[in-house]
């Protein structure tokens, strides 16, 4: 098969559209699950207070 | 230093030292004659300094095994040094060469001192040898501090950390005598190429191994963007450089890549360095000494999530808006430039996420210069991501392409939020990392800041005012359908503007200088975190800024 302006516009216009935005989907999906949240909420709370350890 | 190394460690950094220095000895003698020869001989000289620097302190007794409880945090300090040392040397090029355009004969009769080797040893200096470093002493840090736990060793570290220096100086001294393949952010030669894959790998797996040991059960957002940005860099790298050197003694090589599929490659790897060098790894210095310094956590979690992702995958498409009106497939053109348009929506979520962090803390942005250096760069980064997605645009690309406007685009974005975001996390990091109060002069920080913003904003207005006169000059037809112009009436047009440009980085160049001189005092002078300890009662009285180092630090 010949690769072609044609071929690479449609592949584009296909597969990229859908690529992307599944991949945006699963993104939003996993930032807004609900049990992510407390890990999200100790993550970003911890970094405050990291001077010191626990450290190994 | 080498005292803390442990005696298995110090004969590892020996024995690999030594072994640099003979490959150093080898391109010497095989490449005598070429310019690979010369950098033989560098090579060379730096594996020796380090060899000595190694013996000198090899007999001296183990560390104690209680430094095991503590972050490694030598080389950071080291790291930041070297930071700031590259720093004024790059921004002392930049200077020079944006005088050389106001003033041509400002420079030697001689070829190292060509306008053309001159520039690329401005970006190098400023990109990879101020920038690189503070990526690199700044990464080694939070991923330590975020993980909560130590670095794996204590030598791969040094090696990424001097490893890196030395492809820096490679580069840069390799500009000197005219050695480049002539990409543009890309310039070295294929043997500083291979050592910076070979350092680069190190860092990754030095990174990955210090995230394997974390006590986090999640992995802090900052973190993302690092990995993202060694990672990505990796890949764009070996790609943008493969190339076959014309013999293994010289210096010379070809790419791998030719005509438009060269150009292509060349500003794939070009805007994802901007991307992924630039943005990504400073994005990861902002998501953590911002929130740190303002004492307040990020603003939205799950935003600076989404907008992760958006930039990774959205911005390795841009690419190709370097190439409008080129050679270069039309549709490709267009798919850069949509991609541009989309980029700014996860550019804008993290500069707003960074902006609303500060919600509630503007007191501490009025009081404290080093919050503000972040603040200020935050604004930055949402006007030149703007700017960036504008000037994408194909049509506003045709009025602002090959004009001053992108230089000034690119210097908002380097000076305003590359270098600004670097100074804010510095002057965060540099009590925290040297035991002190504060730093040595508050006053000083606020003296930086101020020629740094005055610095940036003259450069930048000078280029926006000087790259449109140029588009327009460039474009303005008279009666009978030819230019109204002459290309030397555009150039005479510009004298002010470069003149203008150069004083704006003179300001900037000053600032640094302040900022180094109040580091190494804080180094020296600065009361110590020990001291205060033992006065606890006594208020910090220090005027502009309150101490960066809260309880229980």
């Amino acid at each position: 098969m010949e690769i072609d302006h044609g071929t690479l516009v449609a592949f584009a216009k296909s597969f990229g559209l859908f690529y992307l935005m599944v991949f945006f989907a699963v993104v939003l999906v996993y930032a807004c699950w609900p049990s992510n949240r407390d890990r999200f909420d100790r993550a970003k709370k911890s970094i405050l207070n990291d001077e010191d350890g626990p450290c190994r | 230093m080498i005292s803390q190394l442990t005696k298995g460690e110090r004969q590892l950094a020996l024995v690999i030292s030594i072994a640099v220095a003979f490959l150093g000895l080898a391109m010497a003698g095989g490449g005598f004659g070429n310019p690979l020869g010369f950098h033989g001989f560098i090579v060379l000289l730096f594996a020796l300094g380090v060899t000595f620097l190694i013996l000198s302190g090899y007999f001296a007794p183990e560390p104690s095994p209680e430094r095991l409880k503590r972050y490694y945090d030598d080389p950071i300090k080291v790291g930041v040094i070297l930071s700031l040392i590259w720093g004024v040397i790059g921004m002392f090029m930049g200077v020079w060469v944006a005088a050389l355009l106001a003033w041509p004969e400002m420079t030697f009769d001689a070829a190292w001192a060509s306008f053309g080797r001159l520039r690329p040893v401005h970006t190098t200096g400023v990109i990879f040898g101020f920038g690189g470093n503070a990526l690199i002493a700044t990464s080694f840090h939070v991923m330590q501090r975020t993980s909560r736990a130590r670095m794996p060793d204590q030598f791969s570290p040094w090696f990424v950390l001097l490893g890196y220096n030395l492809f820096c100086l490679l580069a840069v001294s390799g500009y000197f005598i005219g050695v480049t393949q002539s990409k543009e952010y890309a310039e070295p030669e294929w043997y500083a190429d291979i050592w910076l894959v070979v350092v680069w790998v190190t860092y990754l797996v030095l990174y990955m191994r210090t995230l394997a040991r974390r006590q986090e059960p999640h992995i802090y957002v900052a973190n993302w963007y690092y990995l993202a940005f060694i990672l990505v860099v990796a890949m764009l790298h070996i790609v943008n450089n493969l190339a076959i050197p014309i013999s293994l003694t010289a210096a010379k090589s070809y790419s791998a890549f030719s005509g438009v599929q060269d150009a292509m490659t060349q500003w794939w790897y070009g805007h994802n360095a901007v991307a992924f060098f630039l943005t990504a790894g400073f994005l990861g210095m902002m998501y953590y000494y911002l929130p740190k310094r303002a004492e307040r956590p990020i603003f939205s979690y799950r935003l600076s999530i989404v907008s992760f992702w958006g930039i990774t995958f959205l911005y390795m498409w841009a690419g190709s808006h370097h190439l409008h009106y080129t050679a270069l497939p039309h549709w490709v053109q267009t798919l850069g430039m949509t991609f541009s348009v989309m980029l700014l929506v996860p550019s804008w979520a993290s500069a707003a996420n960074a902006l609303l962090t500060l919600n509630g803390a503007w007191h501490k942005v009025r009081d404290d210069a080093t919050l503000r250096f972040m603040m200020v760069a935050a604004v930055f980064y949402g006007i030149s991501t703007f700017e960036g997605s504008f000037l994408a645009i194909r049509p506003v690309n045709s009025l602002s392409h090959y004009t001053d406007w992108t230089v000034g685009h690119v210097h908002a974005g380097a000076l305003g939020w590359v270098a600004l975001i670097t100074f804010g996390a510095i002057y965060t990091l540099a009590p925290i990392l040297w035991k002190r109060q504060r730093m040595y002069s508050p006053a000083l920080v606020e003296v930086h800041f101020w020629l740094a913003l005055a610095g940036t904003l003259v450069y930048v207005f000078a280029m926006w005012n000087s790259g449109i006169i140029q588009g327009l000059m460039w474009r303005t037809y008279n009666e009978s359908g030819t230019l109204a112009y002459s290309f030397v009436e555009s150039v005479e047009a510009m004298h002010p503007y470069y003149i203008a440009r150069t004083a704006g980085g003179l300001l900037f160049l000053a600032g640094i200088v302040v900022g180094f001189y109040n580091i190494l005092m804080t180094i020296r002078r600065a009361p110590s975190l020990e001291a205060s300890a033992a006065k606890q009662d006594e208020p910090v009285t220090s005027g502009a800024a309150p101490s960066p180092v809260s309880a229980g630090e």
